[in-house]
């Protein structure tokens, strides 16, 4: 179990204002996101639900401060974001852990870059994700949920002010989704970050967010934005989530009756 | 069978293949001298070579230890410089824009017309052929080294910016470790090809070494020490590169191992 941090979050908010991105891709000039605008308050859970290839990773590479977007301004507590931050940590769709580095070294990555040793915070990220025991093992000796749970790991053990996950749980088989998923309710309430997930599973989007986003198909355009107002302790069957379930998918594009 | 058997009888299957090539080589070779007739002054046959092989084991090991020793001072100078330069041209843009001409130079010119001008610079002792050495490999060293740093995949990169990293330690945590594979391909070729430096400035002027003494023995028309010491260097050079192989896959044990045997 990992204990509530000694240092109590101050989750981050955020403001976007009619950010437009895009890509050259073969020549041609492609646009991805179009005249986003959203604001999230500081705690929020919010689940970011479209099609494949809409622009939902690219919009957390901007959030992240990867990249400066076409147009348009997001702040983070009325600043400006020029680049990366250490308060604003990603999990990104991609496990990425260095080959050269253990488990146990990619988890400790935030913390050997800020020049700081917290073995036991290491350590219990490790066990959270059901990783102990694997503590030295190098990254191609893990399967791919593994690899995901570890750079899960990874991104928890910064105590972020704002998590930006992508896809976070999406390599893992349904059991270990169900488990990582009650976790990952249980450290946002704990510990009291702002949360932003990409994912493609709307149930998952519905039992863990406070407010759920959908998008358009490239340029992603925000079609949806529904609040979930239910108590975090969810059931899965709860018939106001079934309503808001076949809301959203009738807002993907599939028939209300699937 | 116990593993240790079954490790046994592997090592040596794998040593038996190429030793059977040679064999059937040199028995090729035989058959060519004597039933071709072919004077031994020209081309000696395989038992007199041996012989002399025997013959002349103190001087043949006493060459091959100056050769090796020039070798590896070569190898280990040139690892270093061509490293730290990597590195330097990764970290500045001038200091890229200013040396890769240079680098490139290493390579273009033929460094075996130096040779008798770094004799003369460095004298017959073994610091020209340790010269020679390093400039044979200083060019896959750096490229492959740079090349390596340079490219490092974009998500790597990510994951470091995204955490806030400097790029100073992204240089020396991510690029660096990354590029090692790189790294070890470039010293892999250099293993193989620094004797080659060492030999040429030993044939161009000294008075030790293989090279030397392949020159003196081809002087002489001695070809049967001139042929032993040529397998004196060849069986070096393919040790030298087995051992740097071994230690490369040693040190760099995080790389998945998918090489065929
Ligand atoms: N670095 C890049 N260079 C060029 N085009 C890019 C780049 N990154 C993304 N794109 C393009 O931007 C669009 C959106 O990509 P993005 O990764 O944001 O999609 P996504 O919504 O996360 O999709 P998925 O759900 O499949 O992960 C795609 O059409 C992609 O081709
Ligand atoms: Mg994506």
């Amino acid at each position: 179990m990992v204990t509530t941090p000694t240092h109590p979050a101050h989750p981050l908010g955020l403001a976007l204002h009619h950010i437009d991105h895009g890509y050259a891709i073969g020549g041609t000039d492609t646009p991805v996101l179009d005249d986003i605008s959203l604001t999230i308050a500081p705690g929020e859970f919010v689940a970011l639900l479209g099609p494949s290839g809409c622009g939902k990773s690219t919009l957390l590479r901007l959030i992240a401060g990867l990249e400066p977007p076409r147009a348009g301004t997001i702040l983070a507590e009325g600043t400006p974001i020029t680049g990366p931050g250490p308060d604003r940590i990603v999990m990104f769709q991609d496990p990425t852990l260095y080959p050269w580095r253990t488990v146990r070294g990619n988890v400790a990555l935030g913390h050997d870059i800020a020049g700081r040793k917290d073995p036991a915070s290491v350590d219990a990220a490790i066990e959270l994700v059901g990783l102990k025991g694997f503590e030295r093992a190098w990254p191609h000796q893990l399967s791919g949920g593994m690899a995901q749970r570890a750079a899960l790991a990874r991104a928890l053990v910064n105590d972020p002010r704002l998590l930006i996950l992508d896809e976070p749980l999406g390599k893992l088989d349904s059991l270990t989704r169900l488990t990582m998923q009650t976790e990952l309710q249980r450290l946002w309430r704990d510990r009291g970050f702002t949360a932003i997930m990409v994912t493609h599973d709307v149930e998952e989007a519905l039992l863990l967010a406070t407010r759920i986003i959908v998008f358009s198909p490239r340029p992603a355009r925000i079609i949806g934005d529904l609040p979930i107002d239910l108590p975090p302790h969810r059931h899965r069957d709860d018939p106001r989530l079934l309503d808001l379930r076949k809301n959203i998918l009738t807002q993907l594009g599939h028939s209300a009756d699937w | 069978m116990s593993a240790g058997a079954i490790r046994a009888g592997r090592i040596a299957a794998r040593l038996g293949r190429p030793l059977g090539t040679l064999c059937g080589l040199g028995l090729l070779w035989w058959g060519i001298v004597r039933l071709g007739g072919v004077p031994s002054y020209l081309l000696p046959p395989p038992d007199s070579v041996a012989r002399a092989l025997w013959a002349q084991r103190g001087l043949l090991a006493g060459a091959a230890g100056t050769t090796l020793l020039e070798t590896v001072l070569g190898l280990l100078l040139g690892t270093m410089g061509g490293g730290a330069l990597a590195l330097l041209m990764m970290a500045s843009a001038p200091v890229r824009r200013w040396m890769m001409p240079l680098v490139l130079l290493s390579q273009a010119v033929p460094v075996f017309a130096l040779a008798p001008l770094l004799v003369l610079w460095f004298g017959f002792g073994i610091a020209s052929k340790v010269v020679m050495a390093v400039l044979v490999i200083f060019f896959p060293i750096t490229s492959s080294f740079f090349d390596g740093l340079r490219r490092t995949p974009p998500g790597w990169l990510d994951l470091a910016r995204s955490m806030d990293a400097r790029p100073g330690l992204v240089l020396l945590r991510l690029r660096l470790p990354a590029a090692l594979p790189a790294l070890a391909s470039g010293l892999r070729v250099a293993a193989a090809i620094a004797p080659l430096g060492a030999v040429v400035g030993e044939w161009v002027g000294a008075s030790s070494g293989l090279g030397f003494l392949m020159q003196t023995a081809n002087t002489r028309f001695e070809t049967d020490l001139m042929f032993a010491a040529l397998l004196v260097l060849a069986t070096m050079t393919v040790l030298l590169w087995w051992g740097v192989d071994r230690a490369l896959a040693r040190m760099l044990y995080w790389v998945p191992d998918d090489q065929p045997n």
